[in-house]
């Protein structure tokens, strides 16, 4: 009974200690120098807010690049993430691939089959995914140009500036484009002209 | 060379060499001697005057446990009243509805075993108020609770002969304030600089560049995914766990997260060395653990970035190995690695998805928790190697013909009956529920087709791994499986108090009456126990007792599927 007492007093002061004051310090913390004061990081196109910077989004018409398949509820939503959770030998799942690299290749016409990255036909494990790999991205840009009526060269320096590479050049995969960014920024591009 | 297996490679040898000199503070520590952190000591003394708790106390290794299993039973009370209630409690800014009581169950027991099998997903099952007061209070208290107890075998196995084991109470606070709340401030703080939620706004709603809505779950993240990590209790703050973008935004997050999982359980062996003044001991028993870490590390890199046989055979580009489930920031590698260091502690976080790696990818995350000694969760996890220890001090000291003895101790009758008790209990409770489970999915089909995310051997897998994540209070799953229902609910909640609770009794009760025994002072005749010979005798000890009682399970499920591949 006595421990019971102590054990009770004792779980009011951990609360104390980590539910109110571990809490306190960091969300003060996060006011001061987190990126967006503790919320989500945002996107900001003429003072609207476009998306989350790290939480992908979908895109689907041709004029933007497009991210990775998407498990989370219909695809892209941000309250409820999930992966496939498809085993690798499941028949259904190596079906759903195929017709994902059927439909790659209907609206990019210009590809050979082995030109498709796997990440573009595989769905990431958040449903999330904001990035895709450089090659992901280069696939896609002729695509895109056709449809933005922008010349190749012009979509493909963009993509170069948006690519980014390994942690201080050593760590971690080689290249990676935030679809969101690379799509926000051809869109001012074209606005300019 | 690769880029992403530099960036592995980084993340071991990081591990490595700051587990040692945080080892030898965590000694001092839990010896009560000077520390940088003494400025702690003015709140340590106000949580005991406020509490009744005279630290000096010295406990037997019974009031010990008593102790212990007290404030495990009252949290488990307060968990459930909070997470049927957390509907009508505040901090719920977007309305999320309490738990059934039998999901309720689950969660807490789960929690409180230091264990995050969730059978919920973070954005809609759980409140801001529920998310700190339960499950972000519990990650910091029931890891304590193991370290403590760990701790307290340290004293034991140093004592020359003595029946005190240290007082229980003073070991959690101490856990707590001296060693999980700075490096969870410090890991905190760099998630934060890279972009991980910290605040109490709800979803945030908006219009994307097509036109559509989303709505953007975040909250209190970055205080929640520090202590999840180094508390090696793997409790995702969002469904995904740090898969997540939000939870996991970067590479430099995931070097840090990735690092958190295994940098106490590292220190804990470092510790015993420094504590017991034996450091060749811990050397030997650290250098067992990671070589059996490092093997399961390359087999993963291999076949996670090779990439799945089936996906080369349609004839596309698969440069960056098996990325289904796995995210582009991280890449193949680095998921490759969380999965053998997530499953080698009793973490049970992912930054990838399980049921989507390949064949003997999987089956090497399910042989580190059936063995479940491989470092392991912070304090339980050795405490599972020093049960294997003292079996293999018996079953060598059969061979040679000595008296069994471990650190000047008889190791007798009673001593290994319990230890047996303990590790035939693990592969136990895994193969009779997966056997009961299966027998189920088998006679009603219309089970199995509401469980099972994918069919044949798979599907197996899936319960399989669900039963030996639960016994090892790991977490992670194949979460494919439908897993909240009242059959898994109940029965891995079962599973996962049989895990946690025998094991810590069984240990502690070794540890006790080993130190309540006579010294007997080491001489020519005393089997070496720091030796490399003893550390591979150890090594063989747990592959023949855990590794093999489920060779046949393993047979039928990943690797029946890696060979169909």
């Amino acid at each position: 009974m006595k421990n019971l007492l102590k054990a009770f007093k004792l779980t009011l002061a951990f609360c104390v200690l980590f539910s109110v004051l571990y809490i306190f310090v960091l969300w003060v913390f996060a006011r001061i120098a987190g990126p967006n004061g503790g919320n989500a990081e945002v996107v900001v196109v003429d003072g609207k807010v476009v998306g989350a910077a790290n939480v992908g989004q979908a895109f689907t018409k041709d004029v933007y690049f497009w991210g990775r398949p998407s498990c989370a509820g219909d695809g892209y939503d941000a309250s409820s993430s999930a992966g496939s959770n498809k085993g690798a030998t499941n028949p259904e799942y190596l079906q759903e691939v195929e017709s994902r690299i059927d439909t790659f290749l209907v609206k990019h016409p210009y590809l050979q089959r082995s030109e498709i990255p796997a990440e573009m036909v595989t769905a990431s494990g958040s449903g999330l995914d904001p990035e895709i790999s450089k090659a992901g991205a280069y696939v896609q840009i002729k695509r895109v140009a056709q449809a933005r009526g922008m010349s190749e060269e012009k979509v493909k320096e963009v993509v170069d500036q948006y690519v980014k590479g390994p942690l201080l050049g050593l760590f971690g995969p080689a290249s990676r484009v935030n679809v969101l960014k690379l799509n926000v920024a051809l869109d001012e591009i074209q606005k300019e002209n | 060379m690769n880029t992403e297996i530099l960036g592995s490679v980084l993340q071991v040898v990081a591990m490595v060499v700051l587990a040692y000199p945080l080892g030898r503070y965590m000694a001092k520590v839990y010896k009560g001697e000077r520390t940088w952190s003494d400025f702690m000591a003015p709140i340590e003394k106000w949580i005991y005057k406020l509490c009744g708790i005279n630290p000096q106390e010295e406990m037997n290794w019974k009031k010990f446990l008593v102790a212990l299993l007290t404030i495990n039973v009252f949290w488990f009370f307060w968990g459930m009243i909070l997470l049927v209630c957390q509907g009508c409690l505040p901090l719920n800014p977007d309305g999320n509805a309490g738990q059934t009581p039998d999901l309720a169950f689950n969660t807490c027991i789960s929690f409180m075993v230091n264990c995050n099998l969730q059978h919920y997903s973070g954005e809609s099952g759980l409140t801001y108020f529920t998310q700190l007061f339960v499950i972000m209070l519990f990650q910091f208290i029931t890891a304590a609770t193991g370290m403590a107890a760990l701790a307290g075998i340290f004293k034991a196995m140093a004592t020359r002969s003595g029946k005190q084991i240290g007082n229980f109470w003073n070991l959690l606070v101490k856990s707590c304030t001296r060693i999980l709340l700075p490096l969870s401030l410090i890991v905190g703080f760099i998630l934060i600089l890279n972009g991980t939620p910290m605040g109490f706004d709800g979803k945030m709603e908006l219009t994307t560049l097509e036109g559509a809505r989303q709505s953007v779950s975040q909250g209190p993240a970055a205080a929640i995914v520090p202590i999840k990590q180094l508390g090696t209790n793997g409790g995702g703050y969002f469904g995904v766990n740090s898969a997540h973008p939000l939870e996991n935004p970067t590479f430099l997050t995931n070097m840090v997260e990735c690092w958190s999982i295994l940098i106490l359980p590292m220190a804990m062996v470092f510790a015993l060395g420094f504590y017991l003044k034996r450091k060749k001991l811990a050397y030997t028993i650290f250098g067992v653990m990671l070589f059996a870490y490092l093997l399961g590390v390359v087999g993963a890199h291999y076949y996670e970035m090779n990439g799945n046989p089936r996906i080369d055979e349609m004839g596309i580009a698969q440069n960056r190995g098996a990325m289904e489930g796995k995210e582009i920031r991280l890449g193949s590698a680095a998921t490759a690695l969380w999965s053998q260091t997530t499953t080698v502690t009793s973490n049970g976080s992912v930054n990838g998805m399980h049921d989507s790696v390949m064949p003997l990818t999987g089956m090497m995350t399910m042989l580190n928790m059936m063995i479940n000694s491989w470092f392991g969760g912070v304090g339980v996890g050795f405490m599972n190697y020093y049960t294997f220890i003292i079996i293999a001090v018996f079953i060598s000291g059969l061979m040679v013909g000595r008296t069994p003895e471990f650190l000047g101790k008889k190791v007798e009758a009673r001593e290994m009956k319990i230890a047996m008790i303990v590790a035939l209990a693990h592969p136990f409770i895994i193969l009779v529920g997966t056997g009961i489970a299966s027998y189920l999915a088998v006679h009603q089909p219309e089970l199995a087709g509401a469980w099972l995310n994918n069919p044949s051997f798979h599907g197996l897998s899936e319960m399989l791994y669900e039963y030996t994540s639960a016994a090892a209070n790991n977490g992670s799953g194949f979460e494919g499986l439908g897993d909240n229902t009242y059959f898994w609910n109940f029965t891995t909640g079962l599973v996962l108090i049989l895990g946690r609770y025998l094991p810590i009794v069984g240990q502690v009760a070794i540890a006790g009456l080993l130190a309540s025994k006579k010294f007997i002072p080491e001489s020519a005749g005393t089997l070496k126990t720091d030796t490399g010979t003893f550390a591979v005798m150890t090594f063989a000890v747990i592959l023949i007792v855990a590794a093999l009682s489920f060779f046949p399970a393993l047979t039928l499920g990943p690797i029946a599927e890696y060979l169909s591949l």
